[in-house]
Formats: structure tokens, C-alpha cells, sequence
């Protein structure tokens, strides 16, 4: 594997940090939209200059500063990390652009504080994304946890305020009196704590121990959302629509599953689990969260708090797929990070298009609305179709490559917990894009013709829709780069 | 330059004289002699710094006259990184005090200038000499000088001041006792001569009962829980100006005190092979940590929740200095010179909020956030760093304390560590959601929030952000400086 001492991975972190004082200062929302962007492009820029390479089987690295003795605050971008990377970037320009629409749409206060803080998790994200140990990952981890409170909270009253409680509760408890004594544990047993191809611990753990710092991991990093630390999830979804849909569906909690896979590969490794049977349990932890998650998802009636319980299953297909520990299943749980995040974001950008037009937050109030709001719930239907796993939505590819995980580890069980789950979720999908275009308006006068939200908010949406049909047809580079993955941790 | 550890001392020494003297000629020209001295003092720790670095640790004796007859400074690693942190923390303390101690002292702030230097002279003192009794001394200087900094502020300060003494005199009794029960057994005082004299002693109770005496005094002074009582009243109902100099030094400098004495006059061999007091000590750690961490919650006021705060960090540095293994030291020395930038900026932050608030009672802090913009930013960086978020400084020292607990096995300190890091968090976001929230009519405002900015005076701001970027700056140089101060120090 070929190594390239550089900036660059740094100077994608701080890309949109660096904007920061000037978002706030900013005199127009012209300017200060200008800037996002301005910092949205140079970050993906950077991102995708990277991508050359890394796709050739490079890999870059960066070290910051010593903050620990022999441990450095240090960047590593390999194929995962980019994987990553090039989603969140991706998504978080047109979130910007949905935000326009969004929050001028509904006239929101606080405005520059919101940009700001977005702009803040990004760099978190993209860090946590490029973090070449557990200590930086674990930084960049928490960084983001706090950037994001103040967009959680952003609406101020008292539902915001308890919900706000409730995601510092989960995240911030589990990051601190779970994750923060296991990568000690971590540290004290290997003596370092940089990922390495097969993990660090081998050889220096037994089979407790393991189990012991593998469940810590995977609770504590609740944003993963692993039930029962998914409670934040649906509470958090007081945040302003674009919150929900970047942070909530792209970064935040793909930061939670992305990490535990970077833990499960970089720190124990893909034999050392194998060897303790240890991927079983998490595939089991998963598959419970999973099934429950979207019975419960069956009945909530807000959109975008059935989105949220979605939003949990979906994530556990993440896990289940690197718990397969097979090549396919988690080539398969990589895939599925770029094409859930391109479907769920659709399916938030929608659900936020719907209230910015006609103020309807329930599934029971859209009958009809596809009428009145045809290009939304158009790609509404499409999105479902993704996230739901059927052609042509990329959604397909990652599902496929997870099933496929799944025979070739002889697992049949979690076989038929991925049908059960897809089945599930064409029941709680598929009749709300049904009844959008075939229902009847309950009360006629709600038949008020064409209805679109701003330009700001459709053309987004209308964006990722079509990314994510792309990507049925060309997954190229997400598929390339998780093969690439599989091949980094798994070789050696 | 070989002089430097001199004008460590004498700079701010002179410059207490001159600050009150020249009050009488002209009060503006107390001030910036008053900073000059201070200035001085932090010009010659970083001389010392980088002789230390250059060439190992140096004697520096006063006049002249060799040890163990003469007074000596002992520069090495351990307390190379306390004298700059001290004297850069008190020379910023100083500046941003200044609007405060105009207002409140009027024709006295040349006497009260001096004071506040004169504090600073005997904690640095404390810091750099070799010798146990002068040691004495330069910890009466600055308490004497201490309660009467004390002495000045709310209609509680004088009682509060009035215990601070009591118990202070207690503490600093405690102290001179042991050192006289050592000084019958060995015939000196010089650190080093106690040090190679001590040992054939160790069997005998006089050394045990010296080294109780003390450790009490110290802890007294230090505050550890249950020895607190001092405190809260002392930081809460004094000046800002004595608070934010005091607060982040005083029980910092006797946790240096309590190193000192536990790596320097006696060894560690002697406290964790001859005695065995670390289980005990560690227990009371642990308690000190999660009682602090309590009463903090219970507080209904910003300046009382910070300094119960202060009180469980003492618990902190005590326990890791105990846990009987090199990574628990490391971690308190570490963590020691981190919370002095922690409780400055958050001493220095309640003193700007103060200004433009009633009370800093939590219902009084509404909306601080759209009135306060860069204070509450360096509030919320502080906090942080409180909680121990990495990049901030705080969470570095604290890798180190639960590393230490955890290798030697004492996991209740690690969950009093970890449960005082969470109930930090919700202390912290508790006065976070006062300061966002207000009565319903900052929503909808309008958008640049400009219009409403209130801040503090500008040298407050300023040195706030000094502070804030001292904690960032710590945290990203947190290896270097253990391996190139801390480890060197406990070889």
C-alpha cells in the first residue's frame, strides 16, 4: 500500500471550520450562503482530488499534533474513510441548498448560528471520516455531538429544550462512560491505538475482554443508534428539517455506524471477531434492532419520526453487514452508508418540501397530496423504493451485496431478518406515496391544484433522487471504494 | 541569563512595594508597575523553561550562600511548567481584574494591586524553593495576603474571609508542626538533605506522625473534601478580582505542594511501600470528586456551581497523585496545570457575565448568549474543556487519571471520574439552555442579533480568549509536555 504524506485530508476538515467566523459575521444571507457554499466546494474539491488515488490503492496520511505521548492527532484516508468523506460532502452542498429554501421559506430566527454550526459538524464528520486512531476518531466523535446540540435545539422552546436533553443524555453519556474507558482499556493492553489493517488487539485480548470492549464500543457510540440507545434519534427530530435530513440521516448517525465499523475492522479486526464468534452477537444486536425499529416505524403517524425509526433499522443494516464479517457483507454495509444516505435525505428533503408548502407534518393529512405536490411525492416514491431495496433505487445494490454477505457467511437467519426488515419497510413506505397520488383528500377544499415548495427546497431533492436512480445503474466510485475497503481490512 | 530564577522572585516582590508606595505619589502609576512586575515574572519562568529544557534541572541560591544553610531555589521539570502557568495565569488574572478592582477599590486599588502581586511573589515562591521551611513562609505570605483579598467583596465576604483564616492557620500550623518534628529527627530543612537523611528514619512514628501533619495541612489548604468548608464561601463571596486570581492558583499551588513533598522529602517509596495509606487516600479522592461534583449540581447560582467545581478537581489531582503508579502522577501533575487555565477562564467568564447581569443566579443569565456572544463562546470552550473533550486540555489529564485508576485497579475512581464528567456536562448545558433560552422574545428576532450585543470591557474579553487559547494550546501540546516536563520529573 502506497503512502502519501500530505496536507490535504487536513485541509478538508477544516474547510468549512475555517468559514466559520466569517458565516457569523457575514452583513447579507446572500454573502453568508455565498461562503457555505464557497466552502462546500472547496471541501469536496479536496475530497475528490483524493479520490484518484485512493481508488489506484494509495493512501494519505497527515499527523497534527502529539497529544498523547506516541500518539498523535493524525488524518489517514483510505478507502473507507473516503467512501465516507465523499458522501458527506456531497450531500451537506445540497443540504445547503435545501436550507435556503428551507429556512427562508419559513422565515426561521438564528439563521447565521445554524449555518455555523453546520459547518462546524461537517468538519467534524469529514474528521471523524479521515481519523487515523481511536483518539482522534473519538475527538472528532464528540466535536460533533456538541455542534450539533445547538441545531437540535435550534427551534428554543420547551419540546427542543427536552429533546435536547435527551440527545446529550444518549450521545454524550455513551461517548463518555462507555467509549472513553474502553479505548483506555484499549490503550493499556496494545500500547497504541492506530488502526491497523487486522486490527490492534489481537493477541493482546481474550476472548471476555473482547466481548466486554466490543459491547461498550457499540453502545457507546450512540449515534449508531443501536437499540435500546436510539432514543435520541426520534427526539431529535424537533430539529428544523435540513438538520434532520443532513445530520440525522447522513452524518451524525452514519457517524455512529461508520465508526463501529471502523472499530470492528481497525481496532479487534475481521479474524480476531471471527474467532470469538463475536460477529454473531452484533449481528444479532442488529437484527433486533432492526426488526423492532420498524414495527415501530408501522405506527407513527409524524412523517418524519417514522423516517427516524427508518432511519434506526436502516442503520443496523450497516452493522449487520459488517458483523457478517464476510468480504460481500461488508462490502454490502459500506455501500449501504452512500446509498441510505442518498435515499433517506430525499425522503427528509420531501417530508421538509411537505411542510414548507402546506405546513402537514402527519402521514394520516398526505392523502392526496400527490396531486397538489407531483414532483415531491414523485421522488418520495422513488426514495422509498431505494431505502426499501428495490430496483431501480441504489439501494438494490447494497441490499443485494448484504443478502449475498449473508448465504455466504451460511447465515440463513439474518437472510430472513433482511427480507422480513425490506418487507417491513415497503409497508410503512409504500402506501404513504400510494395514498399521496390514489387517495381521496379527505376535505375537499385541501384540492387547491399545484402546490410546489420553493425552488430552493424541490430542485434539491429533485437532485439526490436522481443520484440515487443513478446509482442503481452506476454505484461507481461507492462500490469501487468499499471493495477496496474490504480488501484493506481483510487482507492485511 | 543565570539570574533568571532571582527576578522570578524579586520582580513581583519589589514591584508590591512600588505598586502601594507609588499609590501615594500617583494611582495610575500603580497599575502598570504592578503588571511590569508580574511581566517580569513570567519573562524569567520561561528563561527557567528553557534552561531547564536545554540542560537539565539547576540549584539557584539567593546571595550566595550554598545549601543547606542558604536559601535555594530548586529548578527542575516538575515545578518548570507550574512557575509559567502560575505567573502567565496571574499576569493575566491581573489585567482583566482591573475595571473591577478600579470600581470597587477606588483609593485602595494601589494597596489592593499589591496585594494581589504580593500573593502571586509567595505562591511562585512556594513553587521554586528547596527548602521546607521557606516553604512555610511563602505559604503564609500569600494566605495572609490572601484573606484579605477575600476580605474585600459582598456584605459574606468578611466572615467568609474570617474562616478562610481560621481554617488557614489551621492548615498552615498543621504544616510548620511537621516540618519541626522533621527538623528534630534530621537537624535541616533543605528538601534534598531531608530527602537522603529520611530514609534510615522511615521505621519511626515521629516520620509517620510529620508526614500526617503535613499531609492535613496541605489538604486543609488544598481544600479536599471534607477540609473544604473554606472554600466555597472564600471564592464565592469575595471580589471578582480576588476570585479569578486565587480560584484557578491557590489550591492548584498546594496540590504542587502535596507532589512536592511526596516525590522530594519523602519518596514514593516510603508512602506506597511503608505505608499503606493509598487505598484510604484514594477512597477519600474518589468521594471528594463525586461530593464536589454533587453540591455543584445543587447550586442554583453560576459563581457557587464553579466552585464546588474547583472542589471536585481538587479530588482529581489528589487521587491520581495517589494512585501509586507513574501514570496516575503524570495525570495529576498534568491535570493541575490544565485546571489553573480551566478555573481562570471559567472564573475570568462569571466575572464578565457579572458585570452585566443582576445575580449570576441561573434565572438572571436569560438570553446571555445574544447579550454576551464572546464571553459565553470562551464559557462554552472552558466547559469543554471541564467535561474533558479533546482537543481542550482537560480531557488529556484526564485520560491519564483514569489510565492510572484503571491500571492500578481502582475502578471506583474511575467511576467517580466518569460520573463527575457527566454530571459536568449537565451542570454545564443546565447553565447553557438558561443562557439560550429566554422569555420567548428572542424568537422570530431578527437576524444579525447585533443590536442587543452587551459585552464585557474589552481587556476582560481579550484575556478570556488568552485563556481559552492557553487550554487549546496545552491540549495540542499535550504530549510533548509530558514527555519533555512530566516524565523527566518522576524518573
Amino acid at each position: 500500500m502506497h503512502e502519501i504524506y500530505s496536507i490535504r485530508p487536513f485541509l478538508a476538515v477544516i474547510a468549512s471550520l475555517a468559514v466559520t467566523p466569517i458565516l457569523l459575521s457575514a452583513r447579507s444571507p446572500n454573502v453568508r450562503e455565498g461562503w457555505t457554499f464557497a466552502a462546500g466546494a472547496l471541501k469536496l474539491g479536496i475530497v475528490v482530488s483524493m479520490l484518484p488515488a485512493v481508488l489506484g490503492g494509495s493512501v494519505f496520511s497527515f499527523r497534527l499534533a502529539e497529544i498523547l505521548p506516541g500518539i498523535h492527532l493524525a488524518f489517514r484516508v483510505d478507502a473507507m474513510g473516503l467512501l465516507f468523506a465523499l458522501v458527506a460532502s456531497t450531500l451537506w452542498i445540497v443540504t445547503s441548498a435545501y436550507s435556503i429554501g428551507y429556512m427562508r421559506g419559513l422565515n426561521e430566527h438564528s439563521q447565521s448560528r445554524y449555518y455555523c454550526f453546520f459547518a462546524v459538524a461537517l468538519s467534524a464528520t469529514i474528521g471523524a471520516a479521515f481519523a487515523a486512531n481511536l483518539v482522534t476518531l473519538y475527538m472528532f466523535y464528540e466535536i460533533l455531538s456538541f455542534a450539533t446540540y445547538p441545531l437540535v435545539t435550534h427551534h428554543q422552546d420547551e419540546e427542543a429544550k427536552i429533546s435536547g436533553r435527551k440527545y446529550l443524555f444518549f450521545i454524550v453519556g455513551g461517548s463518555v462512560a462507555l467509549v472513553l474507558p474502553a479505548m483506555i482499556i484499549c490503550y493499556i493492553k496494545a500500547e497504541t491505538l492506530d488502526f491497523a489493517p487486522q486490527g490492534f488487539l489481537s493477541g493482546h485480548v481474550g476472548p471476555g475482554l473482547t466481548t466486554v470492549l466490543l459491547l461498550l464500543f457499540v453502545f457507546g457510540m450512540a449515534k449508531a443508534a443501536l437499540m435500546p440507545m436510539h432514543a435520541w434519534l426520534p427526539a431529535a427530530m424537533v430539529a428544523p428539517t435540513p438538520v434532520s435530513a443532513l445530520l440525522h440521516a447522513v452524518a451524525v448517525v452514519k457517524v455512529g455506524a461508520f465508526s463501529v465499523a471502523r472499530i470492528l475492522t481497525g481496532v479487534f479486526g475481521v479474524d480476531l471477531l471471527a474467532e470469538y464468534g463475536l460477529g454473531t452477537l452484533l449481528a444479532v444486536l442488529a437484527s433486533i434492532t432492526m426488526l423492532t425499529a420498524s414495527f415501530i416505524a408501522l405506527s407513527q403517524d409524524g412523517l418524519k419520526r417514522r423516517l427516524a425509526f427508518s432511519t434506526i433499522a436502516q442503520l443496523s443494516y450497516i452493522l449487520l453487514g459488517v458483523a457478517l464479517l464476510t468480504p460481500k457483507g461488508i462490502t454490502g454495509g459500506l455501500v449501504h452508508i452512500a446509498m441510505h444516505a442518498f435515499g433517506k435525505i430525499t425522503l427528509f428533503f420531501c417530508a421538509g418540501a411537505i411542510f414548507v408548502a402546506t405546513g402537514i407534518k402527519n402521514i394520516s393529512e398526505m392523502k392526496g397530496l400527490g396531486r397538489r405536490m407531483p414532483i415531491t411525492m414523485g421522488a418520495f416514491f422513488v426514495a422509498s423504493l431505494s431505502v426499501i431495496g428495490l430496483p431501480p433505487g441504489g439501494g438494490f445494490i447494497s441490499k443485494w451485496f448484504l443478502v449475498l454477505g449473508a448465504l455466504e457467511a451460511h447465515e440463513l437467519v439474518f437472510l430472513v431478518v433482511l427480507l422480513i426488515s425490506s418487507f417491513l419497510n415497503a409497508a410503512y413506505f409504500l402506501p404513504i406515496a400510494y395514498n399521496a397520488f390514489f387517495a381521496k383528500p379527505e376535505n375537499a377544499d385541501m384540492d387547491a391544484g399545484f402546490q410546489e415548495a420553493p425552488a430552493w427546497c424541490v430542485a434539491p431533492l429533485v437532485a439526490t433522487t436522481l443520484a440515487s436512480l443513478w446509482l442503481f445503474f452506476n454505484p461507481w466510485p461507492f462500490l469501487d471504494l468499499a471493495r477496496l475497503a474490504v480488501a484493506q481490512v481483510t487482507g492485511g | 541569563m543565570s539570574n533568571y530564577p532571582a527576578f522570578l522572585i524579586i520582580a513581583p516582590l519589589f514591584a508590591a512595594c512600588l505598586t502601594a508606595t507609588a499609590g501615594w505619589i500617583r494611582r495610575s502609576l500603580s497599575f502598570p508597575l504592578a503588571v511590569s512586575g508580574l511581566t517580569v515574572s513570567f519573562l524569567s519562568s520561561l528563561g527557567i523553561a528553557a534552561r531547564v529544557l536545554a540542560s537539565g534541572k539547576f540549584q539557584y541560591s539567593m546571595g550566595g550562600w550554598a545549601p543547606p544553610l542558604g536559601i535555594v531555589l530548586e529548578l527542575d521539570y516538575l515545578n518548570t511548567p507550574f512557575l509559567v502557568v502560575v505567573s502567565g495565569a496571574a499576569l493575566v488574572s491581573l489585567i482583566a481584574t482591573r475595571q473591577f478592582v478600579e470600581k470597587e477599590q477606588e483609593a485602595k486599588a494601589p494597596a489592593f494591586y499589591a496585594l494581589m502581586v504580593l500573593a502571586v511573589t509567595g505562591m511562585l515562591g512556594m513553587v521554586a524553593t528547596g527548602d521546607a521551611f521557606n516553604l512555610y513562609v511563602l505559604l503564609e505570605i500569600s494566605s495572609i495576603t490572601g484573606y484579605a483579598l477575600v476580605a474585600s467583596g459582598d456584605r459574606l465576604a468578611p466572615l467568609a474571609s474570617l474562616r478562610y483564616l481560621l481554617l488557614g492557620t489551621i492548615g498552615a500550623s498543621f504544616y510548620l508542626l511537621g516540618v519541626g518534628l522533621l527538623y528534630m529527627l534530621t537537624g535541616t530543612l533543605n528538601m534534598a538533605d531531608l530527602s537522603r537523611l529520611l530514609p534510615p528514619l522511615y521505621g519511626s512514628n515521629a516520620v509517620l506522625a510529620a508526614f500526617l501533619l503535613i499531609l492535613c495541612g496541605i489538604w486543609l489548604k488544598a481544600a479536599l473534601f471534607p477540609l473544604h468548608a473554606w472554600l466555597p464561601g472564600a471564592y464565592s463571596h469575595s471580589s471578582h478580582a480576588s476570585a479569578c486570581l486565587l480560584a484557578p492558583l491557590m489550591t492548584k499551588v498546594m496540590i504542587y505542594v502535596m507532589l512536592r513533598v511526596m516525590l522530594s522529602v519523602f519518596t514514593p517509596a516510603y508512602i506506597f511501600d511503608h505505608l499503606s495509606l493509598e487505598g484510604f487516600v484514594v477512597t477519600l479522592a474518589s468521594v471528594a470528586v463525586a461530593a464536589g461534583s454533587v453540591m455543584a449540581l445543587a447550586q442554583r447560582n453560576l459563581r457557587r456551581m464553579a466552585v464546588y467545581i474547583v472542589i471536585a478537581e481538587v479530588g482529581y489531582m489528589v487521587g491520581g497523585a495517589w494512585l501509586g503508579n507513574q501514570t496516575g502522577i503524570t495525570g495529576a501533575v498534568l491535570h493541575a496545570l490544565n485546571d489553573v487555565l480551566m478555573t481562570l477562564c471559567l472564573f475570568l467568564a462569571i466575572a464578565a457575565v457579572a458585570g452585566r447581569t443582576e445575580t449570576l443566579d441561573f434565572k438572571d443569565l436569560n438570553g446571555l448568549f445574544g447579550k454576551m456572544p464572546f464571553t459565553m463562546g470562551a464559557l462554552v470552550l472552558g466547559a469543554m474543556s471541564i467535561i474533558g473533550v479533546p482537543p481542550a486540555c482537560g480531557f488529556f489529564s484526564k485520560w491519564f487519571l483514569l489510565q492510572g485508576a484503571i491500571e492500578a485497579g481502582r475502578f471506583d475512581f474511575m467511576a467517580a471520574l466518569l460520573f463527575s464528567s457527566l454530571i459536568n456536562v449537565v451542570l454545564f448545558f443546565r447553565v447553557f439552555e438558561y443562557a439560550l433560552y429566554s422569555d420567548g422574545h428572542m424568537h422570530k428576532q431578527e437576524e444579525h442579533g447585533q443590536t442587543g450585543i452587551q459585552e464585557a470591557p474589552l481587556s476582560l474579553v481579550i484575556s478570556l480568549w488568552v485563556a481559552v487559547a492557553g487550554i487549546l494550546a496545552v491540549g495540542f501540546c499535550s504530549g510533548p509536555i509530558v514527555r519533555m516536563f512530566i516524565q523527566p520529573a518522576l524518573l
